[in-house]
């Protein structure tokens, strides 16, 4: 599941008070209170803000929420369809092919994700247009930094996810299914004409883990392409290749968390692989799609000096030397609670390895006002993109080249 | 679900007839129950086995359906009787019941619907548990039957009932789950509020069925449905994960008894109903210790295959692993082992 806050809510829930400066800041400077869809949190974000969301036009009538703290009762029909990327067997049995897990269910059980069951010998998604968060967030902080720097992403998610993850901030959404989290009906003309009208050149499916959701990715791209709204994916990448070209084939930029560089991490602390993963970033490479990583930095569980240079020779060998690589810090959460911080020292370790193995942009993430969330031109050293934060203050490429030296700065930077 | 007024009315009749026992009813405990709460391993219920031998009873009524299809509901009451004597070794219907529970406990009863109309816990059964609980000084309020979804227990026969004066019937949806993970081993899961905040006791009341990738899913699989996330606890066999959630502390300490209703058994293609995959077995299994009950079960299963050629589960490479671990050494919920299980079946 991606390392990305998904509300306000489970930002106050953490520990550090440098996460809640994180947010306050991105609010300030994005100008929109990120206000997630569910009743307390959209009365929470409506109460703190006249600038918030206005989400009417998505939430049905507050009045439709129960009034006990209980999960509403969904229909569950209004957001069932026939899944894709599955094969039928014998005895009314399948094989989901949309992850690299495979898992077979029998008849009246839901995959590993929690959002695709089978019925009868079909296959169905349980989260087609079943939004449970959705916030205007800053490009930046998916991250996409070589992305239409400075501009905003109308961000939904469903619940459910494909791993598990240890230290994984959305738990809530992400290891729920989907009648336990409050959701609204959302289809995706909706999220594309909202995106539109809100000044959101891009949507982005994030916060839980959008393989889960492939069905409705694609649905609401198509849309979204149609009203001249962009995709962006923020993925664990852990999905199988033909579900991967043909679901992500429509997104415009794609952001995939690698959570390590070794299969035992992937195996003891993701509950997945990391072969599948990297296959993945190479077929996304083969494809052309616009991708940068994220690696989120566990203190004691990936912090090796060889796990960090055996990632940054790998990414160059197999992506090349100009794909972003944002090493971010981690914060104690859900199953990891026990670790600390990532000391900012170990984040500085990290991306000083992969420079010195010839990556040419490297950032520290999640660390507010650290130099190395600037991009420089890797021939003259000057900035081309400062940020403070999740903000882009100063955008100077122009043509996609650095304005000082001519050097071509890869990315799509422009509308 | 609804209970039968007659039977209400027979409960009030017994009560007023036998209220001097029931201020006399001692609290059994299970094992794990009083190495949760530190208390002495020592319980009436655990005297009735051989010593140091873990007790199933399977009992068994060939003509529980009559000449129907479904289990006739005075004959599942005297199977019932039959198979909690024989586990307490006592010769009152109402004694083992006063071994379990003492009024004021709040009673719940975790069936499984997830097999849909067909095989599914039966009505009969719970109505009848129902009966024996109320007679010993049991409110009907204090008897929660549950499951995860409310939509399916009622797709089974078992309908919403929340009214102060009778016997509550809802599923986990209703209430929700609680915010804070509980977490034994790799999974953390949220639990059910109907187990943790409504009740203190629990009678586990699964059924007999074969897993597609379980291999099998009898007592202690039933504890998926307690969780938010089962979904999380099914790779690699669900082992060691079923072990897990049985060890989390509320399931453990809250845990009384198993009576598994395997009127209706499936040898194959579970969860989900396939008729042509079940059978008959018109049998209860009662147990406190849910890794022998589930040993025992899993060999019935075996045979069963056995006789209509299927391979082993083994050999289908899903073979329930999570038995063993559940009586290992890190989880120690019971023995696996035949030699120590004390195995009584008892017949019409």
């Amino acid at each position: 599941m991606p390392h990305e806050f998904q509300s306000r809510a489970s930002v106050r829930q953490k520990a550090t008070g440098e996460a809640e400066v994180e947010n306050s800041v991105r609010e300030q400077e994005v100008g929109l209170l990120s206000c997630p869809l569910d009743r307390r949190s959209f009365l929470k974000c409506a109460v703190a803000s006249g600038a918030a969301l206005n989400l009417s036009a998505l939430a049905p009538p507050l009045a439709a929420f129960p009034a006990a703290p209980v999960p509403q009762k969904q229909d569950d029909a209004q957001f069932t369809i026939e899944a894709k990327f599955y094969q039928k067997l014998e005895n009314k049995k399948i094989k989901c092919k949309l992850c690299p897990r495979e898992c077979n269910i029998g008849d009246r059980e839901t995959g590993y994700c929690g959002v695709r069951e089978n019925h009868g010998g079909t296959y169905y998604s349980l989260v087609h247009s079943r939004v449970c968060a959705a916030h205007i967030d800053p490009i930046e902080k998916k991250p996409l930094f070589h992305y239409l720097p400075g501009t905003l992403a109308f961000s939904i998610a469903t619940a459910g996810c494909n791993v598990n993850c240890k230290f994984c901030q959305n738990w809530d959404i992400s290891q729920a299914r989907p009648e336990q989290v409050p959701a609204q009906y959302a289809p995706p003309k909706l999220v594309a004409d909202l995106a539109k009208q809100r000044g959101c050149p891009t949507i982005a499916y994030t916060y839980s883990e959008p393989v889960v959701f492939s069905e409705y990715l694609m649905d609401v791209a198509d849309a979204g392409h149609e009203a001249g709204v962009r995709s962006v994916v923020v993925s664990n990448g852990y999905m199988q290749e033909e579900a991967l070209k043909t679901a992500y084939g429509k997104m415009d930029a794609v952001k995939i968390d690698l959570k390590a560089f070794s299969e035992s991490y992937y195996k003891d602390v993701v509950t997945g692989e990391l072969k599948p993963v990297l296959d993945s970033l190479v077929t996304l490479r083969k494809m052309g799609k616009w991708t940068e990583m994220v690696y989120l930095v566990v203190p004691t569980l990936n912090d090796s000096d060889g796990e960090f240079r055996g990632l940054a020779r790998w990414v160059k060998a197999n992506l090349g030397q100009d794909v972003p690589l944002h090493f971010t810090q981690f914060h104690p959460e859900y199953l990891l609670k026990n670790l600390p911080i990532t000391p900012v020292p170990t984040l500085e370790r990290a991306k000083a390895i992969a420079d010195a193995e010839g990556l040419h942009y490297v950032y520290i993430g999640n660390v507010p006002g650290h130099p190395a969330e600037n991009t420089y031109c890797p021939k003259c050293r000057r900035i081309v993109v400062e940020r403070v934060g999740l903000t882009a203050k100063q955008m100077l490429i122009s043509k996609g080249k650095c304005p000082f030296c001519g050097q071509p700065i890869p990315g799509i930077w422009h509308a | 679900m609804n209970r039968g007024d007659t039977s209400r009315r027979d409960f009030l009749k017994k009560c007023a007839t036998g209220a001097a026992v029931l201020g006399a009813a001692g609290k059994a405990w299970p094992e794990q129950a009083m190495r949760a709460e530190g208390m002495p391993l020592l319980a009436a219920a655990e005297q009735t086995a051989a010593p140091g031998k873990s007790k199933v009873v399977i009992a068994r009524d060939a003509m529980l359906r009559g000449t129907t299809t479904t289990v006739d509901s005075s004959r599942v009451l005297s199977l019932l009787d039959r198979a909690m004597q024989s586990f307490f070794n006592v010769d009152h219907p109402a004694e083992p019941w006063k071994k379990l529970v003492r009024p004021g406990d709040t009673v719940g009863l975790k069936i499984n619907t997830l097999g849909g109309r067909g095989l599914s816990t039966n009505v009969q059964l719970v109505e009848a548990i129902c009966e024996r609980l109320q007679e010993i000084g049991i409110k009907a309020h204090d008897i929660i039957i549950w499951d995860r979804d409310t939509d399916e227990m009622d797709r089974v026969g078992f309908h919403t009932s929340t009214a102060d004066n009778r016997v509550q019937c809802f599923g986990t949806d209703r209430i929700g789950y609680e915010d804070e993970l509980s977490t034994f081993g790799k999974v953390g899961s949220r639990l059910s509020k109907i187990l943790t905040q409504r009740t203190n006791v629990m009678i586990n009341l699964p059924i007999l069925k074969d897993h597609e990738s379980a291999g099998v899913t009898i007592a202690m699989k039933n504890m998926y449905g307690v969780i938010h996330n089962p979904n999380k606890c099914h790779p690699n066999g669900c082992d060691p994960y079923v072990a897990d959630v049985n060890m989390l502390p509320a399931v453990r300490s809250k845990m009384r008894i198993t009576i598994c209703d395997a009127t209706t058994a499936c040898y194959e293609g579970g969860p989900g109903f396939k008729p042509q995959y079940s059978w008959q077995e018109n049998a209860l299994m009662v147990s406190q210790d849910p890794v022998a009950l589930d040993y025992t079960s899993w060999q019935i299963i075996e045979k069963k295959r056995a006789e209509k050629k299927l391979e082993t589960l083994e050999a289908a490479g899903r073979p329930p692993r999570y038995i063993a671990t559940a009586a290992d050494a890190k989880h120690q919920l019971g023995t696996n082992d035949p030699r120590r299980i004390d195995l009584i079946e008892v017949s019409a």
